[in-house]
């Protein structure tokens, strides 16, 4: 009896190769069986993922815009310039020995030396008040020092150092900065990319809240299906595994719903902002959102989905026994 | 294979369902469990397959006390027991062979293993044309054997059955009822609870009477 009791129970389980062959085999199984469940109703599928593309595309899509818009404004800062106007006294020799001074200074790139005289034409040239300037006898115009310092954006106060280095110098009348307007764009911006990332963090948590309640809709229309599987000794990992790899479908459909979404919304205003940077003389080119961006959207989206239906699948699982 | 030691049931509601039932079945065995409607057959079979636990007493199936049984091990106990409903529990949106399939998917057996077995069960009850059909097409009496074969394709020590006969016409039953003897005479112990009293009386098997919930009778067949 005993010995017979162990022929039956050799017979009764699979292998150790067996189970785990069929593990893999099995994953695979349900990953293509949750998509084909999905497929059966594209509709429904379809509105689920759109939810969960334009919550995550409106984040992105501000993140994408605002990354341009610093790339922008970094080109701005590269142009930036201290001018420094030179006592009238000071002569032509005195201002190129300065100059040349000036470039010797570390946090200095270029010093661009402006006399008086061409500094009149220039005047002329630009203003339109050529005739008024012919009627007076002296230049009242310095000679000006242009000074690129070394920028960078996270280093603003080696500027103010230069800065104040320069008003200092004794042959100064007067040096200026005019940069204050991209610092507020700066500080703009900061603030903006704060509220996108809040934007995205409250989105995200949107998505997960969409992904679990259309889980735990499919829970309950399922609700026989698991009874059954309960009963004839299915575990929770086994009844759990197709709910998260429907998570897993709407995390993936739901991003590649988001990067379609910014990509064409970046590719139709590309043109018009071209335009407009144009009249800024200035080349500009909108950038997409690059490989490892569209990576980690998708990532995100997809851990979205399966964090959704884990918290789903874990809470509404359990009340489901068979009576 | 089963050992009931004064057990008891008493649901959440405070009703008492089963009161000091013992009783013991050797492997192999055959017996009928009977009783009035709400006599507790089923909480009986229920307390076997864990789906309810007893509140008093113990509960011994082959050789395991269920009450040191965690809820994360239910799963696996319950794949040596086949377990056949009233209501068939057949999944309507899956077809014969799916659903004879799918204790042998969870258990993970190969899927040529699988094709071997569900076809060996479907053969012992008589259904193997039907394969490829949705249960729903199937008579009551199909829908049974279908459950049956479900329960019995992963070949459990233990066959459980719940008014397998319940809306069956009295030729189905026999049938049904010598599918059990056959399970039962190459070693498989089998339990059925039914209030069939004319289905048993002509069949030479143990049979435990429950009545309010207690254990009044444990007739062993009259010899014939
Ligand atoms: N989950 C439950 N909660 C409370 N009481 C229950 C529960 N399940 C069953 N009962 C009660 O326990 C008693 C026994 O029920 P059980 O289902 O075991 O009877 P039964 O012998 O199978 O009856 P039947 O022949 O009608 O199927 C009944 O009075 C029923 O009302
Ligand atoms: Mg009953």
């Amino acid at each position: 009896m005993n010995s017979n009791k162990r022929k039956r129970d050799t017979l009764n389980r699979p292998g150790f190769i067996t189970l785990l062959h069929s593990y893999f085999l099995r994953h695979v199984q349900v990953f293509f069986y949750s998509l084909g469940q999905l497929s059966r109703v594209p509709i429904s599928t379809l509105m689920t993922c759109m939810v969960i593309g334009i919550a995550l595309a409106l984040p992105m899509g501000l993140h994408t815009l605002l990354k341009n818009a610093q790339q922008l404004s970094g080109g701005w800062e590269s142009t930036a310039q201290i001018s420094v106007f030179l006592k009238k006294k000071i002569s032509a020799s005195q201002a190129q020995k300065i100059q040349s001074d000036i470039q010797r200074w570390p946090d200095v790139i270029s010093v661009h030396y402006i006399s008086r005289e061409r500094a009149l034409k220039e005047f002329q040239a630009l203003s339109g008040f050529g005739d008024a300037l012919k009627a007076l006898n002296t230049n009242p115009l310095p000679s000006v020092l242009i000074v690129k310092p070394k920028l960078s954006q996270t280093n603003e106060q080696a500027t103010q150092k230069l800065l104040s280095k320069l008003r200092n110098l004794k042959q100064t009348d007067k040096a200026q900065l005019d940069m204050q307007w991209v610092r507020r764009l700066y500080a703009i911006m900061n603030i903006v990319e704060r509220g996108v990332l809040i934007l995205g963090i409250l989105l995200a948590l949107a998505v997960l809240l969409v992904v679990g309640n259309t889980i735990r809709l499919a829970i309950q229309n399922r609700r026989k299906e698991i009874v059954v599987m309960k009963l004839i000794g299915g575990t929770d990992a086994f009844i759990r595994r197709p709910f998260l790899y429907t998570g897993f479908w709407y995390g993936l459909f739901g991003g590649v719903i988001a990067w379609m979404l910014v990509s064409f919304t970046m590719l139709s205003i590309s043109a018009p902002i071209e335009k407009l940077t144009m009249l800024y003389q200035n080349q500009f080119e909108l950038t997409g959102m690059s490989f490892l961006t569209t990576m980690s959207l998708l990532g995100i989206s997809i851990i979205l989905g399966l964090i959704g239906s884990w918290f789903a699948v874990g809470r509404h699982l359990r009340e489901i026994e068979p009576q | 294979m089963i050992r009931f030691v004064n057990a008891s049931k008493r649901y959440s509601s405070g009703f008492d369902a089963l009161q000091n039932v013992s009783f013991h079945m050797a492997p192999g065995e055959m017996a009928f469990l009977t009783g009035h409607s709400g006599a507790g057959k089923s909480s009986l079979l229920k307390l076997i397959a864990l789906l309810e636990r007893s509140s008093r007493g113990q509960v011994i199936v082959n050789n395991q006390n269920l009450a040191k049984v965690s809820r994360r091990r239910i799963p696996y106990f319950r794949r040596n027991i086949g377990i056949i409903f009233q209501d068939h529990q057949l999944l309507f949106d899956r077809t014969v062979y799916d659903n004879v399939a799918l204790p042998l998917i969870i258990a993970g057996f190969s899927h040529k293993d699988i094709g071997k077995r569900v076809r060996a069960a479907l053969d012992k009850v008589g259904l193997l044309g039907k394969e490829k059909k949705y249960p729903i097409t199937l008579s009551g009496g199909e829908q049974q054997r279908v459950g049956i074969a479900r329960a019995v394709v992963n070949k459990p020590p233990l066959i459980l059955a719940d008014e397998p006969t319940g809306n069956l016409d009295p030729e189905l039953s026999a049938e049904i009822m010598n599918l059990f003897q056959d399970f039962s005479d190459v070693g498989v112990t089998v339990l059925v609870a039914t209030h069939d009293i004319a289905l048993i009386s002509q069949l030479p098997y143990r049979t435990l009477t429950l009545k309010d919930g207690k254990l009044i009778t444990d007739s062993q067949p009259t010899s014939s």
